[in-house]
């Protein structure tokens, strides 16, 4: 918001975090408002697809995030329900987009749910499989550790001492 | 990855390293611009130049003459406007004290370098992939931890 007052325009906020710009916008503002943002991590959307993109990622992570256990609903049902849109068709768009598929992305978002839960040292590992719908903790180890290629333990480890370098264990 | 160039930067003192790395990146779909430097000394001066542009991610080799990739490391994460590069370990050597303690240093991956080619196109893909998810998702930075 800020970056776009910088650059004197008008705005209206939508959901999902979505700003729609109330006046054209001329091609070397759009570029340094591109590069401002950029470093809040903000992208600009320009087509219609890519905004349908962003509601996929938005909606599973608004799923994974939202809640203190996740839905037990498939979140392929839940995704063309909410956006009105075949899986099937989603799932492709999706993966033209992004080169990676709404699964991958899904178990991405999931694993790093189950790294902040870690890090708060308020959960065992079963208590955070049973919040991720996984059907065992050895499945959430599993997946964890392709994922990240280490195990939930040495994560947890290894924040832990970046936290207290002093302490030895 | 629709917009920009993704800049890397590898600090290596093995050519053929450097050599098979930006071909590996000449044959990724990713728009990639790659830089190398020689040894940690040699890094340590190119990123306080000011007339660079920072990269995305840095691949430092861990065994280098002059200053090591830990020291590197170390220092990088001392400074201000660099602590915030991702780091990629980028080494031979991946016995399990040595990744974990890259990591507790604040590294974000550690990636044994490959024997094959083809492996080392598809890893140094997913590593950039994983950034990017993580520039562009708002995720926890801190979170970023990936062994190869």
């Amino acid at each position: 918001m800020e970056q776009l007052e910088k650059e004197q325009l008008t705005y209206s906020s939508l959901s999902f975090g979505e700003v729609e710009l109330n006046e054209t916008i001329s091609g070397d503002q759009l570029k340094t408002l591109a590069a401002n943002l950029g470093n809040y991590g903000i992208e600009i959307i320009e087509s219609p697809k890519s905004i349908l993109v962003q509601k996929i990622k938005d909606t599973i992570i608004e799923m994974i995030y939202m809640d203190e256990k996740l839905p037990t609903i498939k979140i392929s049902d839940y995704l063309s329900e909410k956006l009105n849109y075949s899986y099937g068709y989603l799932s492709n768009l999706f993966v033209e987009a992004t080169y990676t598929s709404i699964e991958n992305f899904i178990i991405f978002q999931k694993i790093n749910k189950a790294k902040e839960l870690i890090t708060t040292n308020e959960f065992t590992i079963t208590e955070i499989a049973y919040r991720l719908n996984y059907s065992s903790t050895a499945h959430l180890c599993n997946q964890f550790k392709n994922e990240t290629g280490i195990t939930p333990t040495t994560f947890q480890r290894i924040i832990n001492k970046r936290r207290n370098p002093e302490e030895v264990e | 990855m629709n917009n920009g160039q993704m800049h890397i930067l590898l600090a290596d003192d093995d050519e053929d390293d450097r050599l098979f790395f930006r071909e590996a990146f000449d044959e990724i779909k990713i728009n990639t611009k790659v830089e190398t430097v020689n040894d940690g000394v040699e890094l340590m001066d190119y990123l306080t130049r000011p007339d660079i542009t920072l990269p995305h991610i840095l691949f430092l080799d861990l065994n280098m003459p002059r200053k090591n990739g830990m020291d590197c490391l170390r220092e990088l994460k001392r400074i201000d406007y660099l602590k915030d590069i991702a780091v990629v370990i980028y080494s031979t050597s991946a016995s399990d004290v040595d990744i974990e303690e890259t990591f507790v240093q604040g590294a974000n991956v550690y990636l044994k370098k490959p024997n094959d080619f083809n492996t080392l196109r598809k890893t140094l893909e997913a590593v950039i992939t994983t950034n990017w998810q993580y520039q562009t998702s708002g995720l926890n930075r801190d979170n970023f931890i990936l062994s190869l």
